[in-house]
């Protein structure tokens, strides 16, 4: 599959209209909606007398509380509750891994924004103003904001015992290896917004039962819920979770935002009570991408062949846990790329800081270690005399080698011929006289002419795990319903797996046609009646999710078989299920799905696992830690005006295996997407923060590429099938926002001819001032 | 809050010098925001929207006279031949549904150093008319508009009525610096004019001081050197060094600030960068007019 398309527009394989199987594009039932303003999204819920609550967040990044008075608060008329952590019926705590983060701060805050009041009110803007009336006696604390100070056996403790969360020791081959050739870089990447369209938003409806509906924009509905009763103190079944219209994730909605709180002020006051975030205060309510700063050593032979990497890696995980310890495994085990090292030192360490706690968000760790060892091949081939191209295809990996966890790469590891696809597209056509302005750096801001303007071209490749790692239970669950509605078969899946916009619901029913050969498929809402679809993030859901739904019609088919064979008194083993027909051995028609089912619904639910990973080894990080790779590379042409340090991107065109692409459009959206966020981070995208506080919580300076930055791409899928996974299905969301970001700075850096060993690349870098 | 919604100029006046809390409101790109983040609460909204003589524009005796609640679409579709320099910026402001609404009329009521409009509207000249019930009109030249960090000459009773622009009488260049392609607030930003009918050189900075403001030792500078080396005759080429040096002349006019956009070493470095391209680009136009 190979499509030239612009980003605006996708112009790819045709859209078939129904029947809409595997391979298929069909439409998104969400995706007019979305492009003509309809969709209902999670802050667009309603209910009639509710609520609107409000957070009260720090202004501190390090301070002790010692007193909140709501007393004035609660006088402010049309305020219907004020909630401090007193108010928390369960354990005041929530996270991921560890639950180590107040649902409201009780003694101490720990970063600027942490929640520390609810209100709630008749109108949003009564509950603002009521928030402000709440005085909060704060006692302000040196806050830790730099990752290495906390590092310190000295430094201020942000938890008890110290600011370690985890350490990745992994070491692999010789002890003190030497090599003729030794490169070594230090690199830094700053911390990225998921940025997502649709702040966090959600509405709590207080049951009858005393237990309590929430309606929320999400990424994982169960892993919420175990949340949300540990903090209420109510047993599973009182707390019940709805996915709402979620307006992008990338990771961060992985972590609670809204959900305790609502239903904390919906339990309390007895009424609906919405929750939604505003721009600014969406990037307070959510975890971040983890800055990073990375020393990397390569050893190599005279002609580019690798001996050793060594490898450090620190990342800032702010105040609290989230999934830093997952990162860092991520950072650690995946973070020299996807080559081949006989020796391997790595320490990947991630720490608690004042700073704004840090997570998931797409790419997980592989996103900043990539910005570094790709600068570092670049610098290898430079001084052996290499082809850059060459030198990564040289050491790249193949089926059957072992990664550095000595863990076999045991299907498709396309890593050379994916490089050779992007050197082989052709180039963008070299800049002409008079060109049309908006295709300059800076655009129609007319900076150039053409004046300072050098074009540069850079390489990056990526591997990514898909799915959990490290021995995670990592499962999803589906139900499916075939029954015959006016004269039709329907199917009905049922699966919690969030849809966020990256098109799930259009893979569901795709797997739904082929499986069972029905045209209507109807996808249930996603909810928590129906168990743990698993998180939508790590690139899983249409592997895992979808094998899930896959293994679901294989029952249900099977079931409907065994009826007819009892009916037809043959073995089930002769029958097949054909669109709404029982066909024999040789074909023939032998019965309808109508006669079959009659009024009755066959039914299945399916666990679907996917194969176990493990644990590493503490002392050497040895180990099969990931279950399947997901492989792609990108070819970077900028032109920077490197006077004025501006950059426009020419082509970001890429390679990437997908094991078979179940909706090509949506594959082709996620490539594109995901190249567009990576070359955010590497030219504009950053949370700047100073001394623990956010200085750009807006889209008005935090900068996130637009239509004029973002080349057209040419993307070229490759589908090598991954044995293992249904369908041969391998992940994809994450891998191009991984290996755009790096070719995007290794362009800038050749038109630049300076080293730029920091990402976003600020016009201040590019020109020294 | 109060809505209020005059119909003409003059009740617009009248209600002006009756309520001094009003805050005026024109497209309302900058004054919603401001609203919706609770920085600002005024009394009363003052809508300009009908005011039906703020929307138009029209020319007298080589001057446009630019009603202070012309968007900027309308600017880059009317404007560009008489006003290049202001239709450039204006090409530059927001998405295009900011441009549908945002107004020179409310860039000079906010007057944010960073407002595009204020540079080319300092280097071709403008003077802004502004006028209340008590007093009439009068007129204020841009360079004394600004008064500080987002102040102006505004008196308590007064709106802005219009924006009087010499028609341009030679080229004129825009350029502004932002970190991505389009919709950024300026980091910094430069207009400048050719005046050759007087001889003269027109600045205009932004976003590098605590007001937009002129460079005119280097307008003085750079139009001496064309005068003593007879280039306003000639029409030849500029010199390199005569149009670098005019750079290093704008930057010096500037006192930028260190902030989260950009530093204040970039300001200048790219204040002296964009002003020695501009006056090249503008000079050679000039000279592919002779």
């Amino acid at each position: 599959m190979s499509t030239d398309t612009g980003t605006a527009t996708t112009t790819t394989t045709t859209t078939t209209v129904p029947p809409g199987r595997i391979g298929d594009s069909p439409l998104r039932p969400d995706g007019t909606l979305k492009v003509t303003g309809e969709f209902a999204y999670a802050s667009d819920l309603w209910h009639d007398e509710m609520a609107w609550g409000v957070t009260l967040r720090s202004p501190h990044p390090h301070a002790r509380i010692r007193g909140i008075d709501i007393t004035e608060a609660l006088t402010v008329p049309g305020v219907w509750a004020v909630l401090t952590a007193d108010d928390v019926p369960g354990e005041n705590a929530f996270g991921l891994e560890h639950a180590d983060q107040p649902v409201l701060a009780s003694e101490f805050v720990r970063y600027e924004g942490e929640p520390v009041a609810l209100v709630a009110a008749d109108h949003p803007e009564t509950a603002r103003r009521a928030a402000k009336r709440i005085r909060v006696d704060y006692e302000v604390l040196p806050a830790v904001t730099d990752a290495r100070r906390a590092m310190d056996p000295d430094a201020p403790a942000v938890h008890r015992p110290g600011n370690l969360v985890r350490h990745l020791r992994l070491r692999r081959g010789e002890e003190n290896p030497t090599a003729p050739v030794v490169v070594s870089l230090d690199f830094e990447v700053g911390m990225q917004d998921q940025a997502f369209l649709g702040p966090e938003s959600g509405l709590a409806v207080p049951a009858e039962d005393g237990g309590i509906d929430l309606y929320v924009a999400t990424q994982w509905l169960h892993v919420d819920q175990r949340q949300i009763c540990l903090a209420l103190g109510m047993p599973a079944e009182k707390v019940r979770l709805t996915l709402s219209g979620v307006g992008g994730a990338f990771g961060g909605r992985e972590d609670l935002s809204v959900h305790v709180h609502a239903c904390l002020l919906a339990l309390r006051t007895g009424k609906p009570v919405k929750m939604s975030y505003g721009r600014e205060e969406s990037f307070y309510g959510h975890v971040h991408r983890h800055p990073a700063t990375m020393t990397y050593e390569f050893g190599a032979e005279r002609d580019g062949t690798l001996v050793y990497a060594k490898a450090y890696v620190l990342l800032d995980g702010g105040a609290y846990a989230s999934s830093t310890n997952a990162v860092v495994g991520n950072a650690g085990t995946l973070g020299l790329g996807p080559y081949r090292f006989p020796s391997v030192a790595v320490d990947a360490y991630g720490v608690f800081t004042n700073n704004p706690p840090c997570g998931a968000m797409r790419g997980f760790g592989c996103v900043q270690a990539a910005f570094a060892h790709e600068a570092l091949m670049d610098e290898l081939a430079d001084t052996v005399g290499v082809d850059r191209v060459a030198i990564r295809q040289l050491n790249g990996m193949r089926e059957g080698d072992l990664n550095i966890t000595g863990q076999v790469i045991d299907s498709a590891a396309p890593v050379g011929e994916l490089l050779q696809i992007v050197a082989d597209f052709p180039l963008p056509p070299e800049r002409g006289e008079g060109a049309d302005p908006r295709s300059l750096p800076g655009a129609v801001n007319n900076t150039t002419h053409g004046e300072g303007v050098v074009r540069g071209i850079g390489y990056a490749v990526t591997y990514k795990n898909v799915g959990f790692s490290e021995g995670f239970d990592d499962y999803s669950t589906a139900r499916v319903r075939l029954e015959m509605t006016g004269g039709e078969a329907v199917a009905t899946v049922h699966t919690a797996a969030a849809e966020v916009g990256q098109g799930l619901i259009t893979v569901e029913q795709q797997i739904c046609r082929t499986e069972l050969g029905v045209e209507r498929v109807v996808v249930h809402p996603k909810d928590t009646a129906v168990g743990s679809g698993g998180s939508t993030s790590a690139s899983r859901q249409t592997y895992v999710t979808g094998g899930a739904v896959k293994a679901a019609c294989e029952a249900v088919r099977a079931a409907v078989l065994e009826r007819a064979a009892l009916a037809l008194a043959r073995p089930a083993a002769d029958l097949r299920l054909d669109g709404e027909k029982i066909v024999g051995s040789s074909g023939e028609v032998l019965t309808g799905l109508a006669e079959v089912l009659g009024d009755d619904a066959v039914e299945e639910t399916v666990e679907y696992r996917h194969r176990p990973t493990h644990a590493i080894d503490p002392e050497t990080g040895q180990g099969d830690a990931h279950v399947q790779f997901a492989f792609s590379a990108h070819r970077a042409v900028v032109d920077v005006d490197v006077e004025l340090g501006l950059v426009k991107v020419v082509a970001l065109d890429t390679a990437q295996d997908v094991g078979k692409a179940i909706n090509p459009d949506a594959v082709v959206g996620q490539i594109q997407g995901g190249s567009a966020q990576g070359m955010g981070l590497a030219l504009m995208e950053e949370i700047v923060v100073t001394d623990g506080h956010v200085r750009n919580p807006s889209f008005t300076d935090y900068l996130i590429p637009t239509i004029l930055d973002m080349p057209p791409m040419r993307i070229e899928v490759l589908e090598y099938a991954d044995p293992h996974a249904p369908y041969g299905v391998r992940g994809v969301g994450e891998p191009p926002t991984i290996s755009s970001g790096p070719a995007v700075a290794a362009a800038v850096r050749a038109a630049v001819g300076k080293p730029l060993r920091r990402v976003p690349i600020r016009p201040e870098h590019i020109t020294g001032t | 809050m109060d809505f209020l919604q005059p119909s003409s100029w003059q009740e617009a006046l009248d209600i002006r010098a009756e309520r001094p809390d009003a805050v005026p409101i024109a497209g309302g790109t900058d004054v919603m925001v401001d609203i919706n983040f609770d920085r600002r609460r005024p009394g009363a909204l003052l809508d300009l929207g009908r005011v039906a003589e703020l929307r138009e524009w029209g020319t007298e005796a080589g001057v446009v006279r630019l009603g202070a609640g012309v968007p900027y679409t309308r600017i880059v579709e009317d404007l560009a031949d008489r006003l290049p320099g202001l239709a450039m910026a204006s090409r530059t402001v927001g998405s295009p549904q900011i441009r549908i609404r945002g107004t020179v009329g409310g860039n000079l009521g906010s007057a944010s150093p960073a407002g595009d409009a204020h540079p080319p509207l300092l280097a071709a000249g403008a003077v802004v008319e502004v006028a209340s019930a008590a007093r009439g009109a009068r007129q204020i030249p841009a360079a004394e508009f600004y008064t500080g960090v987002k102040r102006n000459a505004l008196e308590a009773d007064e709106l802005i009525a219009a924006v009087l622009i010499p028609s341009a009488a030679g080229p004129q260049q825009f350029c502004k610096i932002g970190t991505r392609n389009a919709m950024v607030i300026a980091v910094s930003a430069f207009a400048c004019a050719l005046h050759p009918d007087r001889r003269a050189v027109g600045t205009g900075i932004g976003s590098a001081a605590p007001t937009p403001r002129r460079a005119v030792d280097a307008e003085d500078f750079l139009a001496g050197e064309l005068e003593g080396s007879g280039l306003w005759e000639s029409r030849g080429e500029l010199p390199e060094t005569l149009a670098r040096a005019f750079g290093e002349r704008v930057a010096a006019a500037a006192s930028p600030i260190d902030d989260v956009r950009g530093s204040a070493a970039y300001r200048l470095h790219s204040l002296s960068v964009m002003a020695r391209r501009a006056v090249t680009w503008a000079w050679n136009d000039l000279r592919k007019a002779a």
